[in-house]
């Protein structure tokens, strides 16, 4: 297989042709768009101090270079439309094309965001909808759909949380959050001014009420939670546990990266949840689109309403308008309403589903989970026995005595032909693969997942030398990750930057 | 449903394999209690032809998408070449995920070096990001490295006439950063910061002086003047550029001397989409490089010497440092940061300088119009492609220019009492001389 890896890595021929930087193709006197001018000149217009003549550097190019630039580098992407991506935690599942075609309807696409409110009905009242049927799914009481991101979400739900209590005079300091959450919850209630304080799972890796009447205090101000857990657990004891927050004066953070597993089967408003964030980008389909745009709506129960960000969409006769309407409101979190475009998909996605379709989308999310779980956990070592919810963590245990690790297991799968679980994560389990299928497999896929997985197990205690070698199917090889964070290159820079021009700028 | 690809029989036949009986039997480790209230209450779902109906029927309402529009404020309509979408819609881009397996994802880390490289040109800086949510969250990101950076100093002295909603989005973010405190210097009779007041308020607990430019008036600053005073007391220079476009015309934030540049890089490929998905631009200082907030991608070798792309110096970050990471950024902005990748190497040198160029005579042409008898420039201070007029009735020009079926620009009294008689107009390549004549006559 690495003979066959190398020649096809010679990058002179077949579907693996080399493509350098843009600027690399960059030719003086090229341009990829014809802008015609009304007339010459206009510099004249700033005074001489603030002009910017032609950017050295910038990419001279036509536009059929440009275009078959970006198409090579597509071809250079595994994706979820392309390929099974079982990246655990990150909700992998098939992107619409019909969302696509709805975002890009001229009425949502060229709506500018200071359009006065009754001439932008069309856009309040899909976004009013949205909010609506997202408390439904979930029970909550009210939504705010400004926040961009998961992140942005959990930092939103945290000042809220933080409002909450210094309404009351309370200067609580801490957040308690298990020791499998994702690193935006720490990061997310530092931001808040929060020290955060660990929670230990139980040997299942989910957090029992005992653990938290322990742990908790006058001090803590909210409990963040993740259900199901990062372990694919669904968190049994939630509604205690939120018993005994709520009793000690703090309020619980739930996070929805999850959600996938809990449609039409437990809604996070009858946990005890006060605030959650939605991923759309995850149980909405929204495209991750190699790191974004997601969209992180917050939902609420009735205690935290009057702290959402502002402004709020209200009805006014028979009209929607954005009013201010949160009167102990956080403020803004962005700019604007949020990431738009990502509504009217995720929207698109709900109506093409309804109810029934949500409730079936995560039936079949948990049975694929189960099925994989079922027909690896012979040959991989499983974190945890017994059921799990939307995904399933394995780990190279099992491996050990052939020296093939949780990394070398996730490389060959490249040159199976998909792509890797989540590695290393969550960080309780030693070596874990994350595995999330989604409901958007198929059988059939996910019986070539466990061929593939059955073989790289194989090939550890026959060949060893060849899992280590992996990937040699794709257009690199292994990076040298350590070397590129040593001495940093963070971007390409015009040949021989004049010595007093440090930035390279060169105008 | 025509999304989930699992028949009846394979359903059964898993289920076996599984060794359960059916479906809800996979969910006996939900609390009964709460499985029983889970019923998702919901319209049935539609096919596709009536899905995209209710879409359409919903757009349609949205009259302001296609009126005569000289909006701006944040938020700029600027043509976008065919090619930027078709190859945003190719799916290898759209539907992959942060690239954490870097061998089937340089695709898109290739695509972040670029974005990385051409946006640190544009802002004059040595180092970019790989993109933040917005111009906002970038501005309030770079305030938080800020005081990140001047560790003994916990002052931010904010301009009054940045972007409204970036200092509120920035007061949140701050809200529960211990120590921190936000000052707000105001602007002078041309609508530039009010240097003398800086120059006051400049002391040795200012760690950055946060100030938009073009501002939210239009106006472009005199950063060069604002580094000056900035670095006689020590304090950093954050610009923040709502309108990206005029990097392609006015003297870049870094060559000028600011410490860390953001701005909101809608205008560069990007629809309006009621404000949303746009993409925040970040870039600093190569000192400054292990403060950044966000991911990095950076060149890398494999083990045969061929250069590649992977997410780098990730230990600033969430997922490795938890909550001492110098943000909790995420998901980022990925395919909007390839859209402004793809504009870019498209428009090019030359056309980026054109069109920039475009915008500053349409834009002044626009205004040398507007501006006669009782309406009047509102500042003197250079502008780029949008500038702010005294008019005698705010609303009663408003109403006359929506009868004329025209959304004559942003009223200033919403955020500014004393600017209540101002209009925020925008004028970009996109408005034709007839056009700009057709405001002219309802605002004149």
């Amino acid at each position: 297989m690495s003979g066959m890896g190398r020649s096809l890595r010679d990058k002179q021929s077949g579907l693996l042709l080399d493509e350098p930087l843009i600027f690399e193709r960059s030719r003086s006197g090229q341009m990829g768009v014809d802008v015609a001018m009304d007339a010459d000149g206009g510099e004249d217009l700033l005074p001489e101090e603030l002009r910017r003549g032609a950017i050295d550097g910038m990419p001279e190019v036509s536009e059929p270079e440009v275009v078959r630039h970006f198409l090579r580098l597509s071809q250079w992407n595994l994706s979820a439309a392309t390929t099974f991506y079982p990246l655990g935690s990150c909700t992998m599942k098939y992107n619409p094309i019909a969302n696509e075609a709805a975002a890009r309807i001229p009425g949502f696409a060229n709506l500018h965001p200071m359009t006065p409110d009754d001439m932008a009905q069309g856009a309040l009242e899909l976004m009013f909808e949205l909010q609506a049927m997202l408390a439904e799914v979930s029970g909550m009481d009210a939504v705010s759909l400004q926040p961009a991101a998961g992140a942005q979400g959990e930092l939103t739900g945290m000042k809220m949380i933080r409002a909450y209590h210094r309404d009351r005079g309370d200067t609580r300091r801490t957040v308690l959050i298990p020791a499998s959450a994702h690193g935006t919850n720490p990061a997310s209630a530092a931001l808040c001014g929060y020290e955060v304080q660990q929670l230990e799972g139980n040997s299942l890796g989910v957090v029992e009420a005992a653990a938290v009447r322990r742990a908790i205090g006058p001090h803590v101000a909210a409990l963040m939670i993740t259900n199901p857990n990062t372990l694919g657990i669904f968190e049994r004891e939630i509604a205690q546990v939120a018993e005994v927050v709520h009793g000690a004066g703090g309020l619980v953070y739930l996070d929805g990266a999850n959600f996938n597993a809990l449609m039409g089967v437990a809604k996070p408003g009858h946990m005890g949840a006060d605030v959650l964030q939605f991923n759309l980008h995850k149980t909405f389909s929204t495209p991750h689109g190699g790191g974004g745009p997601g969209a992180g709506p917050v939902g609420v129960r009735e205690v935290l309403a009057d702290y959402l960000p502002n402004p709020r969409i209200v009805r006014d006769g028979d009209r929607w308008r954005w009013r201010d309407a949160a009167p102990k409101s956080i403020g803004r979190v962005r700019s604007f309403h949020g990431n738009f475009g990502m509504f009217v998909r995720a929207y698109t996605y709900i109506k093409a589903l309804g109810g029934d379709g949500l409730m079936r989308a995560t039936r079949m999310a948990v049975l694929n989970a189960n099925y994989l779980r079922a027909r690896l956990q012979e040959t991989y070592h499983l974190a945890v026995k017994g059921l799990c919810m939307h995904e399933c963590v394995l780990t190279d245990r099992h491996l050990e005595p052939t020296g093939i690790k949780t990394l070398d297991v996730a490389k060959r799968l490249l040159d199976h032909g998909f792509y890797a679980p989540t590695i290393y994560f969550p960080l309780v389990v030693a070596g874990a693969l994350m595995i999330e299928p989604t409901e958007s497999e198929s059988l059939e896929t996910l019986d070539q997942f466990v061929a593939a997985m059955e073989a790289i197990a194989r090939e550890a205690r026959e060949n060893p030398d060849a899992i280590h070698a992996a990937p040699t199917l794709t257009p690199v090889g292994r990076l040298d990750e350590a070397r590129a964070a040593r001495n940093p290159v963070l971007r390409w820079r015009a040949a021989a930057p004049a010595a007093d021009d440090p930035a390279g700028d060169g105008d | 449903m025509r999304f989930l690809p699992q028949t009846e029989e394979s359903v059964r036949s898993m289920l076996a394999a599984i060794g359960v009986d059916g479906l809800d039997d996979l969910f006996r480790d939900v609390p009964a209690e709460l499985r029983a209230t889970a019923n998702v209450d919901l319209a049935a779902g539609l096919p596709e032809s009536e899905t995209l109906r209710r879409l359409r029927e919903l757009a349609v309402r949205n009259d302001g998408a296609s009126a005569l529009s000289f909006l701006g404020a944040g938020a700029y309509p600027h043509f976008v070449p065919a090619a930027v979408d078709n190859l945003l819609q190719r799916a290898e881009f759209y539907s992959a995920y942060t690239p954490y397996q870097p061998e089937v994802s340089q695709g898109t880390l290739q695509a972040i070096f670029e974005f990385q490289s051409m946006v640190a040109m544009l802002l004059g800086l040595d180092v970019a990001n790989a993109s933040m949510y917005d111009g906002a969250s970038a501005a309030a990101e770079a305030a938080l490295m800020a005081l990140r950076v001047q560790r003994k100093r916990e002052r931010l002295i904010v301009a009054r006439s940045l972007h409204p909603q970036y200092r509120q989005v920035l007061e949140t973010y701050l809200q529960g950063v211990r120590d921190a405190e936000l000052v707000e210097v105001g602007f002078a009779a041309d609508g530039r910061i009010d240097s003398a007041a800086l120059e006051q308020m400049l002391d040795d607990r200012a760690a950055a002086v946060i100030v938009g430019t073009p501002n939210f008036f239009g106006v472009i600053e005199d950063v060069a003047a604002i580094a000056r005073l900035a670095a006689r007391r020590g304090a950093l220079v954050v610009t923040a550029t709502a309108e990206a476009m005029a990097l392609a015309a006015v003297r870049s934030p870094g060559e000028l001397g600011a410490d860390i540049a953001v701005a909101e890089g809608q205008s560069l490929g990007v629809p309006l989409s009621y404000g949303g998905p746009g993409v925040g631009l970040f870039a600093a200082r190569d000192r400054h490089v292990r403060s950044l907030p966000g991911r990095l991608v950076g060149e890398a070798l494999d083990s045969d010497g061929r250069r590649g792309y992977v997410l780098t110096l990730a230990t600033r970050e969430q997922h490795i440092r938890r909550e001492r990471a110098t943000s909790n950024i995420c998901t980022n902005q990925g395919l909007i940061a390839l859209a402004v990748t793809v504009y870019l190497s498209l428009m090019g040198k030359e056309g980026l300088r054109r069109v920039g160029l475009v915008n500053l005579q349409r834009a002044h042409r626009a205004q040398a119009l507007l501006a006669k008898g009782a309406v009047q420039a509102r500042f003197t201070a250079p502008f780029f492609n949008e500038f702010s007029l005294r008019v005698k009735d705010v609303d009663a020009t408003l109403r006359r220019a929506r009868d004329a079926g025209i959304v004559a620009g942003v009223p200033l009294g919403e955020w500014y009492p004393e600017l209540a008689d101002c209009l925020l107009v925008a004028v970009t390549e996109e408005h034709s001389q007839a056009e700009i004549e057709r405001l002219a006559e309802v605002v004149a």
